[in-house]
């Protein structure tokens, strides 16, 4: 079994893939049902080449189809399958079994912090709440006049290229110890994308954010464990991108 | 769940809203419409899911405008690769239109926020891509605009940030299983859309004056496939149900460079800036099918040539089923500024190191170029002149056709920008001097019959187990290489299919987040749209474009330059296609590019 979770290499052809046990347990709830959580076993063969979503689907597809869970592109782009996976926040379709410890049962539950709907559903509301209450959205008050772009350098779109990448997974936010104990907090994926906008050389509005973050339920609650970082599956240096947000409030500008 | 819409009225459990402009979908298309339609009218835009997990933030190389930053172009050139790339089946004047308002689309975008790379002058930086040329094929020309290799992520969050400034109206995790069409005074009418809401099990009555699809693709009719397992095709499912007709269904793109084994999508980008497709000797096979533009033909000769490779016994790996992508020549520093998220896909779901390494790549089921037929204010089509007035499609679910029998990439982000916009303007226009359709009497009666059927199964057949046989069938026989004898075969399949689906059972019977019922449902989309893109392939006895038929391998313009448009009609559960399958013929606009060979 090991031998062939450990055959890490190439793609493996079709009709050769070989096979091994592994034990998922989730923690399941039906609202309509279950008055507390509950975990579930079930034992699956699995592939070398499958991720998480994989089992989860092999699950709802052959075992049981009330399992509920989100899932879109299903390769880490669209941010639907964030969920704690060994106690980390991971998307499901960006978690290859293989780089899991299988020798082991693989607990999977939903994210914390975030009202739980059903199974591996939480309530994303608040979440889109936050981000959309640091305005993010390019506000500028011209355009420019010949109908053109605006003109931007490579080295000012650096700035703020990593702050580009967030999918709005939820993964950050709902990882940070802050946002379990308070959930008027602003959040690291919002500071993200304000971060995105404060220091893009095009906007105008970075002191209407900025005023925003200065809130108590704002940066300032950040206590920099980095959580949000490791738990960014897009690689976005989280706590970073919020300590250049707290300098700029300091520095009263971007 | 607090959905930050208002909930209807609600009567007999039934919720209804009012707006004058209801857009279904919530990707490129359906945001880009949004935005014209919102400050200027009531608008509801409803999606299956949260707009940004739309497969519009997929896409990942570019958007074509000529804007000529770099080098010499126009969109008279791109009017042409198009027309060309689409292998003469693309209607001329539309094309045009898409080039044309390319430059402006683009521009519109920038000026709304979107972070594209820039040239050293700051001004937007444009690449190569598959087919897009100087002078009429005469070499490669840098005209994709891009934002590194997530264009699509850019584009989706830039239309959505916009919505989230005009505040529209958004309902999220809503189903829209049905289209209420009214007949008024002998025309029939929309009088607006059914959706299911995932987190309630309630059902939502949109009464609307237009109503815009935007529902994108079902690529999930395949097995091998770039596509969202979301894309199942309900919007162009919905519409076929109704009657009204499909275009050009058997056109189907398959990408050349999907990850072995995966089917993910690595971009067209690649090749763009400089990558390699290599057989197992290392051999530059492009060179021998496409001498003058070779990597960078289009996806339907590129795809074919892979296909062909492995066939001949020149495939790479232990089975000497897939060929290789090659970018080891390029700098890390390139690859990272241009293509970071590409090669960090290799990286993670083949353990491939792209730097070193050449990556194992096969075609991968991508982009469906038919659907529902509109004209180019992107109104819908009842027939081959008539349009049903207030209704409108735009993006991958609609066909124009700007993309004819094969599209160009980039010109997908292309087309949802500009019928997008198109589609949002006419919808708000026609919404200003129409006047209400009256709902029909129980509103709710259609979706009521398919959740019914779904929920009260009692058999013994599973969701999972039939979608599985159908996209298995639909790579091994309606993929890149076709005959009457393999659509003989999986049109054989798709009929059993539709029998077992009859008997299918589900084991979530409850109301909230019953995604269980919800596949089912979609699985009876799959199934229906499957059998028209194989009933209309088996009916074109030639070979244009994505649609290769071995048994025809020769282009017929003489006869078949012309749309295929597929009515459903008589008994819908009639076993035999033909008995519930018409299928007529919609010439093709040609302006100024008569039909040459396709050579590059």
């Amino acid at each position: 079994m090991a031998s062939a979770v450990a055959a890490k290499s190439g793609p493996i052809a079709h009709g050769e893939v070989p096979t091994f046990p592994v034990t998922i347990i989730i923690r399941r709830f039906d609202p309509e049902v279950d008055k507390e959580p509950r975990w579930v076993d079930y034992d699956l063969q699995m592939h070398g080449t499958d991720r998480v979503l994989d089992a989860l689907h092999k699950i709802k597809w052959e075992i049981d189809g009330s399992l509920a869970f989100r899932r879109s592109c299903a390769h880490g782009v669209c941010g639907s399958d964030a969920m704690r996976i060994n106690g980390k926040n991971r998307l499901a379709c960006k978690t290859l079994l293989k780089d899991l410890d299988v020798s082991k049962p693989i607990y999977i539950e939903a994210l914390k912090g975030l009202p739980l709907e059903k199974d591996l559903i939480v309530d994303m509301e608040p979440f889109f709440d936050s981000y959309r209450a640091v305005q993010p959205f390019l506000i500028a008050s011209s355009k420019p006049k010949d109908g053109k772009e605006r003109l931007q350098s490579a080295a000012q779109r650096e700035i703020f290229d990593e702050t580009t990448k967030c999918i709005l997974c939820a993964a950050c936010t709902s990882s940070c110890p802050v946002f379990w104990t308070d959930g008027q907090y602003f959040g690291p994926a919002a500071i993200v994308n304000a971060h995105r906008f404060i220091f893009d050389s095009r906007d105008e509005g970075a002191q209407v954010r900025m005023d925003i973050l200065n809130d108590k339920e704002g940066v300032w609650r950040c206590r920099t464990t980095f959580n949000c970082t490791d738990a960014c599956p897009r690689g976005i240096q989280v706590t970073k991108v919020i300590g250049e947000v707290k300098q700029a409030i300091l520095r009263g500008k971007p | 769940m607090s959905v930050k819409t208002d909930e209807g009225e609600i009567i007999d459990g039934v919720h209804y809203h009012k707006h004058d402009v209801v857009i279904v979908g919530a990707g490129g298309a359906g945001m880009r419409a949004a935005i014209e339609a919102g400050p200027k009218a009531s608008t509801a835009v409803i999606s299956k899911l949260y707009p940004t997990r739309s497969h519009t933030g997929a896409a990942q190389g570019g958007m074509a405008a000529a804007l000529a930053n770099v080098e010499e172009d126009n969109w008279e050139w791109h009017t042409y690769d198009t027309v060309k790339g689409g292998d003469y089946l693309v209607d001329q004047d539309a094309a045009e239109i898409l080039a044309k308002e390319a430059i402006h689309a683009v521009i519109d975008l920038e000026n709304m926020g979107l972070p594209f790379n820039r040239t050293p002058e700051g001004r937007i930086d444009q690449r190569r891509f598959g087919g897009h040329t100087r002078e009429h094929g005469k070499a490669p020309v840098r005209r994709a605009c891009y934002a590194a290799d997530r264009t699509g992520h850019m584009i989706l969050q830039t239309l959505y940030q916009n919505c989230v400034k005009l505040g529209i109206n958004f309902f999220n995790e809503f189903y829209v299983l049905d289209l209420l069409m009214v007949d008024v005074k002998g025309v029939k009418r929309p009088a607006g859309v059914v959706a299911y809401e995932l987190a309630t099990g309630d059902l939502h009555v949109f009464q609307g004056k237009s109503v815009i699809f935007a529902t994108g693709g079902f690529g999930k009719i395949f097995k091998t496939t770039s596509n969202a397992h979301t894309l199942t095709g309900d919007g162009v499912g919905i519409i076929w149900r109704k009657g009204l007709p499909l275009e050009d269904m058997e056109f189907f793109q398959f990408h050349p460079t999907g990850l072995a084994g995966l089917g993910i999508l690595l971009s067209e980008a690649a090749r763009g800036e400089g990558a390699i497709l290599r057989n197992a000797d290392g051999e530059r096979f492009m060179e021998r099918y496409a001498p003058t533009i070779k990597d960078l033909a289009p996806r339907d000769i590129v795809a074919r040539s892979m296909a062909t490779e492995i066939r001949e016994g020149r495939g790479a790996g232990p089975y000497k089923d897939y060929v290789y992508l090659d970018i080891t020549h390029l700098e890390p520093a390139v690859i990272d500024a241009k293509l970071p998220d590409i090669t960090e896909f290799a990286r993670t779901y083949l353990g491939v190191e792209p730097y070193t390494e050449p990556v194992p790549v096969l075609p991968t089921a991508h982009y469906a170029m038919g659907g529902i037929p509109t004209n180019n204010n992107a109104e819908v089509l009842r027939n081959n002149t008539e349009t049903v007035p207030g209704l409108y499609a735009a993006g991958e679910c609609a066909c124009v056709s700007v993309h004819g029998s094969n599209r160009l990439g980039t010109n997908s982000l292309l087309d949802i920008n500009v019928f997008g916009k198109r589609a949002g303007n006419n919808a708000v226009a026609y919404a200003e001097k129409a006047d209400w359709v009256p709902l029909p009497d129980d509103p709710t009666a259609g979706v009521r019959k398919i959740l019914d059927h779904v929920r009260s199964g009692d058999g013994s057949e599973r969701v999972g187990a039939i979608r599985k046989e159908l996209q298995d069938a639909m790579d091994r026989n309606a993929q890149v290489f076709r005959t009457d004898e393999s659509l003989r075969e999986v049109g054989d399949l798709i009929k059993k299919l539709r029998a077992r689906y009859r008997n299918v059972l589900i084991q979530d019977k409850g109301k909230r987040f019953n995604t269980d019922l919800l596949e089912a449902v979609e699985l009876g989309f799959l199934l229906d749209l499957a059998e028209v893109l194989v009933y209309s392939a088996r009916n074109r006895k030639e070979s244009r474009g994505a649609h290769m038929r071995e048994d025809y391998p020769k282009r017929d313009d003489k006869n078949l330059m012309v749309h295929t448009m597929a009515y459903l009609t008589g008994d819908p559960e009639s076993a035999v296609a033909s008995d519930h399958i018409k299928l007529e013929w919609k010439p093709v606009v040609v302006t100024n590019y008569p039909p040459t060979e396709r050579k590059y």
